[in-house]
């Protein structure tokens, strides 16, 4: 065993971009629970963006393009949950579930010519100063645009859910839609836009992992990220900068345990996977006697008549 | 009228089954893969020997392939169905495998089947393997001339014999031409799941090492290699040269398609019978990829003198004296390990750290 071939510098640094996937996706499910709306199709968004965002970038050679394509292609595969559940008033669960199965069957169809194709290169950004900063340098400013956006995303995601009266709205939807349907908000329109931002984030994060974090395309790459991200909008409580401690939580755990096994510390491989889920599990108890936690109209269709 | 049509459309479907039945002289192959196709590493070697059957025996032979297989129950399920479709020889190309192949083979007594690197026989399936430690002698070689910081970082995939005498030829051969190397191993536990060995890459550059030698199929581990800059790394299973001339500065190739075509042409010829085939550089089933021009000339002499030695039987990579990593004897001066211990190698050899995952 040695860990001092550990780096702390670097594990950090390589901890915050897997994290980022699970942010994205997890800042963007966040809302649309905060909307009343539960989304189980995480990980199929994700996987749709995922090879969206691969094949477009491979196509035009920009891995900025292919983030835009990840973003759009997430919304419209989020855009059938809204038929289901907003419109025909589905049961959210089932339509979540079969939104996942549906993207991972979609990516694999779509995926099928750009197996082993290798994307354009995502440069890193370079600030001439501040990235050539002992210690600090590499961690903080030694990243690609997408991880910052990921960051910017949750305090921008915060302050409107706190201090806007946009926020203020989406809140109220999601905690009683009758009163809010009362007032004259349009409930269906707003959860409509919340659901649409989320299949954005979403795909924005699974196509990180096939542009930035691996990058390649294989099919079902995103491997249960998507699931994650569910759990994490629990174990955050709804609270956008405990997600953000959360995913570098979740994502530090993958990366720290292959670091152990390089330093040759032998934990089994299956405790540390299962660790995020149990943590989640015990914050749920914990949370249990936390009366201010989820959205009180969360899961419930909304009909006007009713 | 919807009757007539009906009757009509059964006429014509039974006429087809018909005509296929008659047509029975072509010699039906089946391949079942563990990764896409497309993966460049392992399974593309094997759909490639697929290709060149087909390309010998042109209309003589059928081939039917399925990827993506997840070793276990699917397998079965899969096996069987290639099986029941007329299939007269199936190779199953992972190790794991092995039992959903015994278990098909008990139903169809019949149809040949190929499993390859494993180690359970019957009268109808063969198994086949190639040296790959072989291969990994001469990129040990290199590994440990190259190596700057001294560490190689080894991508395991599963704790399985033929992994673990990879690692001990690697690391044999790396500590021969440079006592200081030292090895650091991530087991991945899978074949095929690029974000895994992207992040194992990763994880093993950050703690200092410059050459990656990997035992998963895709070419993650290789972009990986290439964005952190100064690292080498090796081709797995196949080329991968469009990551040459660096990282990847050579590489191990299975080149299946010359056992593939003589097997399928046993079955057409009716001499088909059980064997285990274990062939290496010599026979031409393990390749070197071409040495880059990133490696000196004379570790490339060297490496590639090794490689003749092997090629001609006059070496062997695993000749004594050698110790295992606990300290006790495993062979003596001059003597060489037979192929039964290369089979169940369940052991690192002695300088190797860290302990191999039940």
């Amino acid at each position: 065993m040695d860990l001092s071939a550990i780096n702390p510098v670097l594990l950090i640094a390589s901890l915050m971009v897997a994290a980022t996937p699970l942010l994205l996706a997890a800042i963007g499910e966040l809302v649309v629970e905060k909307s009343g709306v539960l989304n189980l199709g995480v990980e199929g968004m994700m996987i749709v963006g995922a090879i969206a965002g691969f094949a477009a970038a491979v196509e035009t050679g920009s891995p900025l393009l292919g983030f835009v394509a990840a973003a759009i292609a997430g919304a419209l595969l989020s855009l059938l949950f809204v038929i289901m559940t907003q419109v025909a008033l589905a049961n959210q669960v089932a339509s979540g579930l079969a939104l996942t199965l549906f993207g991972l069957g979609l990516s694999a169809l779509m995926g099928q010519k750009y197996v082993g194709v290798k994307p354009p290169q995502m440069g890193r950004i370079d600030i001439p100063v501040l990235s050539d900063l002992p210690v600090f340098g590499r961690v903080l400013f030694g990243h690609d645009v997408v991880l910052y956006f990921g960051i910017a995303l949750t305090a921008a995601v915060w302050a409107v859910l706190k201090y806007s009266r946009v926020g203020l709205i989406l809140r109220a939807v999601g905690e009683n839609h009758d009163a809010a349907h009362a007032l004259g908000y349009k409930v269906v329109k707003i959860r409509t836009l919340a659901i649409l931002f989320g299949g954005a984030c979403a795909g924005l994060g699974g196509a990180y992992i096939s542009l930035i974090r691996v990058p390649q395309w294989t099919e079902g790459m995103t491997a249960g990220i998507g699931w994650i991200a569910l759990a994490l909008v629990v174990f955050a409580s709804w609270k956008p900068w405990r997600a953000l401690l959360g995913a570098y939580l979740f994502g530090g755990v993958t990366v720290v345990q292959l670091n152990l096994q390089a330093a040759g510390v032998a934990i089994p491989v299956e405790y540390l996977a299962m660790s995020p889920y149990l943590i989640t599990i015990l914050v749920l108890v914990i949370l249990s006697a936390d009366k201010s936690s989820a959205p009180a109209s969360l899961g419930r269709s909304f009909h006007a008549s009713r | 009228m919807k009757l007539t049509k009906l009757l009509a459309g059964a006429a014509v479907a039974l006429g087809l089954a018909a005509g296929g039945a008659l047509a029975q002289d072509t010699t039906k192959v089946g391949f079942v893969y563990v990764g896409p196709v497309g993966d460049g590493g392992w399974t593309y070697e094997h759909d490639q020997a697929r290709l060149a059957v087909e390309k010998e025996f042109g209309d003589k032979v059928e081939t039917v392939y399925v990827e993506n297989v997840a070793e276990g129950p699917d397998a079965e399920r899969v096996i069987t169905q290639m099986a029941l479709q007329g299939a007269d020889l199936i190779f199953t190309t992972s190790f794991g495998y092995m039992d959903p192949t015994i278990n098909v083979a008990k139903k169809f007594p019949n149809v040949k089947f190929e499993h390859a690197t494993g180690y359970k026989r019957a009268e109808n399936v063969s198994t086949y393997s190639a040296r790959f430690y072989e291969g990994r002698a001469v990129q040990g070689t290199i590994a440990g001339r190259m190596t700057e910081s001294n560490i190689v970082g080894y991508i395991g995939s599963y704790p399985i014999p033929e992994v673990i005498r990879g690692i001990n030829s690697a690391y044999i051969h790396a500590k021969k031409v440079n006592p200081d190397v030292q090895f650091k191993i991530v087991w991945a536990f899978t074949w095929f799941d690029p974000a895994k060995e992207a992040d194992a890459a990763k994880v093993l550059i950050e703690q200092g090492a410059d050459v990656i030698l990997q035992h998963t199929d895709s070419t993650a581990p290789q972009a990986a290699a290439q964005a952190a800059g100064n690292v080498i790394t090796f081709g797995q299973a196949s080329d991968m040269a469009e990551y040459a001339p660096k990282p990847r500065v050579s590489s191990i190739i299975d080149n299946w398609a010359p056992y593939y075509i003589a097997r399928t042409k046993a079955v057409m010829d009716g001499t088909w019978s059980s064997v285990d085939t274990w062939d290496g550089i010599g026979p031409g089933m393990v390749g070197i990829g071409e040495i880059s021009d990133a490696v000196p000339a004379e570790v490339k002499a060297e490496a590639l003198a090794l490689k003749d030695a092997m090629a001609s039987g006059e070496y062997h990579p695993f000749t004594g004296p050698l110790k295992k990593q606990d300290g006790s004897d495993f062979l003596a001066e001059g003597e060489t390990a037979d192929d039964g211990t290369l089979a169940g190698m369940n052991f690192y050899v002695e300088g190797i750290e860290g302990s191999i995952p039940e």
